[in-house]
C-alpha cells in the first residue's frame, strides 16, 4: 500500500510551456513551410544581382538589405527555406525510417542480434555527430545528396536507440502479459500492442530531430560541404556574408536568424506535443 | 501545545485552486498521542505538514487560530519556521529509502540535524550519532552510521530515520505513515519503538490510512475525509460506537469481515508439484507444491521476497520452473511451448496489483473488455456484474479512479469464464473502503461462477476474510498450510505465529 | 570498484579497435582504388603510388594489410598525408594544442555558467527568462552566435581580435561561442535534476530538520542533479569536437577542426582516419571518466 503525498511544487507549472510562444512557433513554421512550397509568393528572384546596390543596409526596398553582389537578402532567405528545410526533412526521413527498422529489429529479435545492434547504436550515438557526417562526406564527396545521407546516418543511432528502448519497455509491460492470458500469438502481440505503443511517440521525436538536422545541415553548409554557391542555402549564405561582416552584418546575421527561428519553432512545438503526449499516458 | 482553528490549505495548480484542507480545528496536548486517520486525498498529510510550515511552495495556509508552542505562527517568516523544525518538532515520513538522502550516509544525515541546530561540537557529534542510533535500537551503531540507506534493511532504515528526527531533541514527533512501506513483522517493531518514544515523554502525532495501526498507540483519533474532520474522540469511544457512517466504514474495513461463501470444492483445476526456481545463484522458490480445486479460494501469504509472486508467474506460465511441473485443467502447463498453452489460456486469468499498467494506455474500456469476450459480444452486462455503468465504456484507463480500474480488471478477468483467476495483491494499492468493495466482488464471483481464486497477499487480514485455505511462504518455502481457521487459530510454524501477532488488529472495537 | 574500472578499460579497447577497423573499412569502401583514396587531391606520380603500396602493404594479402594497419595504429603511427607531404602524426600534433585550449576553456565556461544559472534562477520569473534564453541558445547555430559576438565585440567595440590564436584575448570569443550552447543544455538538465531532487521525500525530511532552502539545494539537491548531467559528458565531448570544427572556421583559428575540414575537402583520407581514431580514443577516456564520476557521486552503484 502506498500513500503518496501529492507532489505540489513549482515543477508542475514550470514544465507547461506558455501559450503565446506556441502560437508564435506555429506561425513561424507555417511561414517556413509556405516558403518551401511556394517561395515566389513572397520573394523575387534570389539570384538577381544588382551591382549598383551592393551591401545596402535593410530598408523598405530591401527588408534584409543586400549582399556583396547586390542580391536581395530577404529574397534569398525565403528561397533558402526550400534548400535548408528539404535537406533537413530528407535527412530526418532517412534517420527515422532506418532508426525504426533497426530499433525494432534489435528490440524484437534474438538477444544476440540485439546485443550486436545496440552496442553499435551506443558507440555511434556517443560519437560526435559532426565528425560522423564529416567522415561520410570525406568518403562520398561533397554535394547536397551526400550531405543529406551524411546527416541521416549521423542522427540515425539516436532514433534507433529510442525505438529499441521503447520496444523493450512495451514488451515487458504488464498489459502485454495480460494479452498473453487471452492466448494472443507473438505476431498479434507485436501488431496490436507493441507497434502502436512504440510508434506513437515517433512523429513528435522526429519533429525535434528535424530541428537538429536543420541545425547540422546549416553548419555543414557553412563549412562549404553542402549546396554550392550561388544556391541560397542559409548556412552557405552565412559563410559568404562572413567576409563582409565588418561592413554588412545583415548579410550573414539575418540568414542565421532564419535558421534559429525555424529550429526554435520546431523545438517548442515538439516539446509541447511531447508534454501533452506524456501527460496523456501517465 | 498546538492549537488550530479553522485551518484551510489551498493549492494553486496552474490556474486551478485546489482546496486540500477545508476548515479543520484541533489541538494537541503535551504528552498525548493523537492520530489523524483518512484515505488518500483526505488532506491528513497536508494538515500535518502545515504544522511545521512544510505544506509546499504552491500552498496557501490560512487559519483563525494557529499557535504552535504558544506562539502565533500566522505570518511566520521562513527563518521562524526553521527554528521550530527539528528542534520543536521532528518529522518521520513513509519510506526511509527515499526519505533519507540516498547519496549520503545515515550518520551524515543525523549529524546534519545536530550541526543545523548547533548541538554539541564537531568532536563529540560522532558519539552523539552512535548514541541516537542506540536509542532507536540499531545494532552496531558505529558501523551503521557509515552505511548508506540502501545498505540497510527496511526496518533499520526506518529506525535511522527516526533517529534523525529525534536528534534535535524535539518535543513533538510527527509520523506520516511511518510503517506503511514495511512488512507486518517490521511494522510491529517500529510501532513499539514509537510507543517507547512516547513513554519517554515525546508527544506523538500519527498519520495513517490504517485505523488498526493507530488504534494501538493513539489516545485520540481524528478521522478526516475530503479535507474535513468528520469525527473525533478518544480511541476507545470512537471504535466502540462510531457515529459517522464513514468512520464505521473504516472500522469495518480495518476490523475485517468474513465473507461466508463456502462451496464444496470440485475437481482439481491446477496443480503444481515440487516447483523450484533458481535465478543465477539465488533460489527463489524451493520445493513448492499446491493444488487448487474448482470453486476454492486459496490464499498465498508471505512478506516481500518470500517468493510468492514467482510462484504466481510459474503457475501462469510466464517463466519456466527450474524443476518441478505445473498442470492446468489436466494438461501440462510447464515444460511445453507457449503454442501448447494457447488453447486453454483463456481459462486462466490474472488480476494484478496495479491495474493502470495492466491496460494498454491507448485502449478504451470497451476495447479492453471486448478483447476478453467472444467477438461482437456486448461488454455492458459484464460491466454491470462488476458494478460499473455504461458511462465508463468509452473512457481510457487513466480517466478512471483506482477502484473503477480494479473493477474493469475484474471484468476483463471473468469475461472469458475462466476456471482459475490468479490475483496478485489485487487490493493492496486501494484505499481500505474500496478494498472492502473489491473483496466483496471477488467473493460474489466465486459464489456465482464457481471460479477458483489464488489470492496472493502480504496482508493476513485480507486472506482471513476471503480465503478457504491458506499457504504461508517464507524464504521460498511453504512453511505452513491448511484451512484458514486452523492456521489462524493454531499456527504451527513459528514464522506464521510471528506474522499473525504482527497483524494490526483493532483494539477495543465493539 | 577496481574490477569495474578494469572492465571499463577493456571495453574501451574494444571501442578503439572498432573505430580503427571502421575507419579502415571506410577507406576500402570509398569509391575507386584505395591508392586513389589515400592520395586524395595530392600530387600523383608513379613513385608516390609505389610508396603508398609499400607503406600500406597493398601488394600483400588483405589480412596482412589489416593487421599491419592495426599494428601501426597501436604504435601511434598514423601514416602519411600525401596531400600535405607530412606524417599525419606531425600534422595533428602541431594543431592539437590550440583545439585543446579552446575545448577546455569552452567546457569550463559552459559548465560554470550552467551551475550558476541552475542554482540562481530558482524564482518563477528568473526561471522563465533563463529557460527562454536556453532554448534560444540551444536552437541557434554556433556560427551565428560567433558571428554576432564578432560583429559586436570585435568590429563595433574592438575589444577582441577578429581572428587568430595569439594570446588569451583571442580565446575569449571562440570559447564563449562554443560554451554558450553547452551551458544551454546543461542548465536545462541541471535545473530539471534539481527540481526533481527537491521534490523528493528526502528533501522534505531535510527541510523538516530546519535547514535553509539554500542548504537543502547545495547539500542535497545539487549532488542528485549532477547524476543526469554526468551522463551528458559524452555528448559534451562530441559537442566540443564538432563545434570546434565550425568555431575555428568562424574565428580563423588554427586547430584540429581546420585540419579536419581541409582533409575532408581535399579527400585526404589518412588524416580523416587519424582524426576519427583520435576522437574515439578521447571518447573512451571521457566515458571512463564519466563512469568513475558516477561511482563517486552515487554510492548505490558501488557494489560491495
Amino acid at each position: 500500500m502506498t500513500v503518496a503525498m501529492p507532489r505540489l511544487t513549482a515543477r508542475r507549472f514550470a514544465l507547461r510551456p506558455p501559450r503565446p510562444p506556441i502560437a508564435a512557433a506555429t506561425v513561424v513554421l507555417g511561414l517556413a513551410l509556405t516558403a518551401v512550397a511556394w517561395p515566389s509568393l513572397f520573394a523575387a528572384d534570389p539570384l538577381a544581382a544588382d551591382p549598383l546596390h551592393v551591401l545596402e543596409a535593410p530598408s523598405a526596398a530591401h527588408w534584409f538589405g543586400t549582399d556583396q553582389l547586390g542580391r536581395d537578402v530577404f529574397d534569398r532567405v525565403v528561397h533558402g527555406a526550400r534548400h535548408s528545410l528539404s535537406i533537413g526533412v530528407a535527412a530526418t526521413v532517412i534517420a527515422v525510417g532506418a532508426g525504426i527498422l533497426l530499433g525494432l529489429l534489435a528490440g524484437l529479435t534474438h538477444r544476440a542480434a540485439d546485443e550486436v545492434l545496440s552496442r553499435g547504436f551506443d558507440a555511434l550515438a556517443a560519437f560526435p555527430l559532426v565528425l560522423l557526417a564529416l567522415l561520410f562526406i570525406a568518403i562520398a564527396g561533397t554535394g547536397t545528396v551526400s550531405l543529406i545521407v551524411a546527416i541521416g546516418i549521423a542522427t540515425l543511432p539516436h532514433h534507433a536507440r529510442v525505438v529499441r528502448a521503447q520496444t523493450l519497455v512495451v514488451r515487458q509491460a504488464p498489459y502485454v502479459t495480460h494479452a498473453v492470458a487471452f492466448g494472443a500469438s507473438r505476431t498479434r502481440l507485436v501488431l496490436r500492442h507493441v507497434l502502436p505503443n512504440v510508434l506513437g511517440p515517433i512523429p513528435v521525436l522526429a519533429m525535434i530531430g528535424l530541428g537538429e538536422a536543420v541545425l547540422i545541415a546549416a553548419g555543414l553548409s557553412f563549412l562549404g560541404l553542402g549546396p554550392q554557391p550561388p544556391s541560397p542555402e542559409w548556412g552557405a549564405m552565412l559563410s559568404e556574408g562572413r567576409g563582409y561582416l565588418h561592413i554588412a552584418w545583415w548579410a550573414s546575421v539575418l540568414p542565421g536568424c532564419a535558421v534559429t527561428a525555424t529550429v526554435i519553432s520546431l523545438t517548442v512545438i515538439g516539446r509541447h506535443l511531447q508534454n501533452r503526449f506524456e501527460g496523456r499516458h501517465q | 501545545m498546538i492549537e488550530v482553528e479553522n485551518l484551510r490549505v489551498t493549492f494553486r495548480l496552474g490556474k486551478r485552486q485546489v482546496e486540500a484542507v477545508r476548515g479543520v480545528s484541533f489541538d494537541i496536548e503535551e504528552g498525548e498521542c493523537l492520530a489523524l486517520v483518512g484515505e488518500s486525498g483526505s488532506g491528513k498529510s497536508v494538515t500535518a505538514r502545515s504544522l511545521v510550515g512544510l505544506a509546499g511552495p504552491a500552498a496557501r495556509v490560512e487559519a483563525g487560530t494557529f499557535t504552535v508552542d504558544g506562539r502565533d505562527v500566522r505570518g511566520f517568516a521562513a527563518r521562524d519556521w526553521r527554528r521550530l523544525r527539528g528542534r520543536f518538532a521532528g518529522l518521520i515520513l513513509q519510506d526511509a529509502l527515499v526519505s533519507l538522502d540516498p547519496l549520503r550516509t545515515v550518520g551524515a544525515e543525523i549529524t546534519e540535524v545536530l550541526r543545523t541546530h548547533g548541538i554539541g561540537d564537531r568532536g563529540d557529534r560522532p558519539d552523539r550519532v552512535r548514541q541516537l542510533l542506540t536509542d532507536v535500537h540499531v545494532p552496531e551503531p558505529g558501523r551503521r552510521a557509515r552505511q548508506y540507506p540502501h545498505q540497510l534493511s527496511g526496518g533499520l532504515r526506518q529506525r535511522a530515520l527516526i533517529a534523525s528526527a529525534i536528534a534535535g531533541g524535539p518535543r513533538l514527533l510527527i509520523a506520516d505513515e511511518p510503517t506503511t512501506a514495511l512488512d507486518a513483522t517490521v511494522q510491529a517493531q517500529i510501532l513499539k519503538l514509537l510507543a517507547e518514544r512516547r513513554a519517554s515523554g515525546e508527544t506523538l502525532l500519527l498519520i495513517s490510512h490504517d485505523l488498526a495501526v493507530v488504534s494501538r498507540l493513539a489516545d485520540r483519533v481524528l478521522v478526516m475525509k475530503d479535507g474535513r474532520i468528520v469525527e473525533s474522540g478518544p480511541t476507545r469511544t470512537l471504535l466502540g460506537g462510531a457515529g459517522h457512517a464513514y468512520t464505521r466504514e473504516l472500522i469495518s474495513a480495518a476490523g475485517g469481515r468474513r465473507r461466508v461463501t463456502t462451496t464444496a470444492p470440485g475437481e482439481v483445476v491446477a496443480e503444481a508439484t515440487a516447483l523450484r526456481k533458481v535465478y543465477g545463484d539465488r533460489t527463489v522458490v524451493r520445493d513448492v507444491g499446491l493444488t487448487i480445486r474448482a470453486g476454492e479460494i486459496v490464499g498465498l501469504v508471505g512478506e516481500s521476497g518470500s517468493g510468492k509472486t514467482t510462484v504466481a508467474q510459474l503457475l501462469f506460465g510466464l517463466t519456466e520452473p527450474t524443476s518441478g511441473r505445473v498442470r492446468f485443467e489436466g494438461r501440462d502447463f510447464s515444460g511445453v511451448p507457449e503454442r501448447a498453452r494457447r488453447p486453454i489460456r483463456r481459462r486462466l486469468q490474472l488480476i494484478a496489483q496495479d491495474p493502470l499498467s495492466a491496460f494498454d494506455p491507448r485502449w478504451t474500456v470497451r476495447r479492453i473488455v471486448g478483447e476478453a469476450l467472444p467477438r461482437g459480444a456486448d461488454p455492458q452486462p459484464i460491466l454491470e456484474r462488476v458494478g460499473l455503468g455504461a458511462d465508463v465504456l468509452d473512457r481510457y484507463p487513466r480517466q478512471l479512479s483506482g477502484g473503477q480500474r480494479q473493477r474493469v480488471a475484474v471484468a476483463r478477468a471473468i469475461a472469458p469464464r475462466p476456471s482459475l483467476i490468479i490475483c496478485d495483491e489485487p487490493v493492496s494499492a486501494l484505499d481500505v473502503s474500496v478494498q472492502a468493495q473489491v473483496l466483496d466482488l471477488l467473493a460474489q464471483i466465486r459464489a456465482d461462477d464457481g471460479t477458483a481464486l489464488l489470492f496472493i497477499s502480504h496482508d493476513l487480514g485480507v486472506i482471513r476474510d476471503l480465503a478457504d485455505r491458506v499457504l504461508v511462504m517464507h524464504d521460498g518455502r511453504v512453511v505452513e498450510q491448511g484451512p484458514v481457521r486452523a492456521v489462524f487459530e493454531h499456527a504451527g510454524h513459528e514464522y506464521t505465529r510471528a506474522l499473525l501477532s504482527a497483524v494490526p488488529t483493532l483494539e477495543g472495537a465493539a | 570498484m577496481i574490477g569495474a574500472v578494469a572492465r571499463r578499460a577493456g571495453s574501451g579497447l574494444v571501442v578503439l579497435w572498432a573505430a580503427a577497423t571502421a575507419a579502415y573499412l571506410a577507406l576500402l569502401a570509398a569509391p575507386g582504388d584505395v591508392v586513389d583514396s589515400i592520395i586524395g587531391d595530392g600530387a600523383d606520380s608513379p613513385q608516390i603510388r609505389a610508396q603508398i603500396i609499400a607503406e600500406w602493404h597493398l601488394d600483400r594479402p588483405a589480412v596482412v594489410q589489416y593487421l599491419d594497419y592495426l599494428w601501426r595504429a597501436a604504435q601511434g603511427d598514423l601514416g602519411r598525408s600525401y596531400l600535405l607531404q607530412r606524417p599525419v602524426r606531425d600534422v595533428i600534433g602541431d594543431q592539437l594544442a590550440p583545439t585543446v585550449r579552446l575545448a577546455v576553456a569552452a567546457a569550463v565556461f559552459g559548465v560554470v555558467l550552467a551551475l550558476i544559472l541552475a542554482v540562481v534562477t530558482r524564482g518563477r520569473w528568473a526561471r522563465r527568462v533563463s529557460s527562454t534564453a536556453e532554448l534560444v541558445l540551444v536552437s541557434t547555430p554556433p556560427f551565428l552566435i560567433g558571428i554576432v559576438l564578432l560583429s559586436v565585440f570585435s568590429f563595433r567595440f574592438g575589444m577582441f581580435p577578429v581572428s587568430g590564436d595569439r594570446g588569451w584575448a583571442a580565446l575569449v570569443l571562440p570559447a564563449v561561442t562554443l560554451g554558450l550552447p553547452i551551458a544551454g543544455v546543461l542548465t536545462q538538465v541541471l535545473r530539471d535534476g534539481l527540481d526533481r531532487a527537491l521534490d523528493e521525500p528526502f528533501a522534505v525530511t531535510a527541510r523538516a530538520r530546519g535547514l535553509t532552502e539554500r542548504s537543502v539545494l547545495v547539500r542535497h539537491g545539487l549532488r542528485h542533479s549532477l547524476l543526469p548531467a554526468v551522463s551528458l559528458l559524452g555528448w559534451l565531448f562530441g559537442a566540443l569536437i564538432g563545434g570546434s570544427v565550425i568555431i575555428e572556421q568562424v574565428f580563423g583559428r588554427p586547430g584540429l577542426g581546420q585540419v579536419t575540414l581541409q582533409a575532408v575537402s581535399g579527400s585526404d583520407m589518412p588524416v580523416v582516419l587519424a582524426v576519427v581514431v583520435l576522437a574515439a580514443a578521447a571518447f573512451v577516456v571521457v566515458n571512463t571518466a564519466a563512469d568513475l564520476a558516477y561511482l563517486i557521486i552515487d554510492p548505490r552503484l558501488r557494489r560491495s
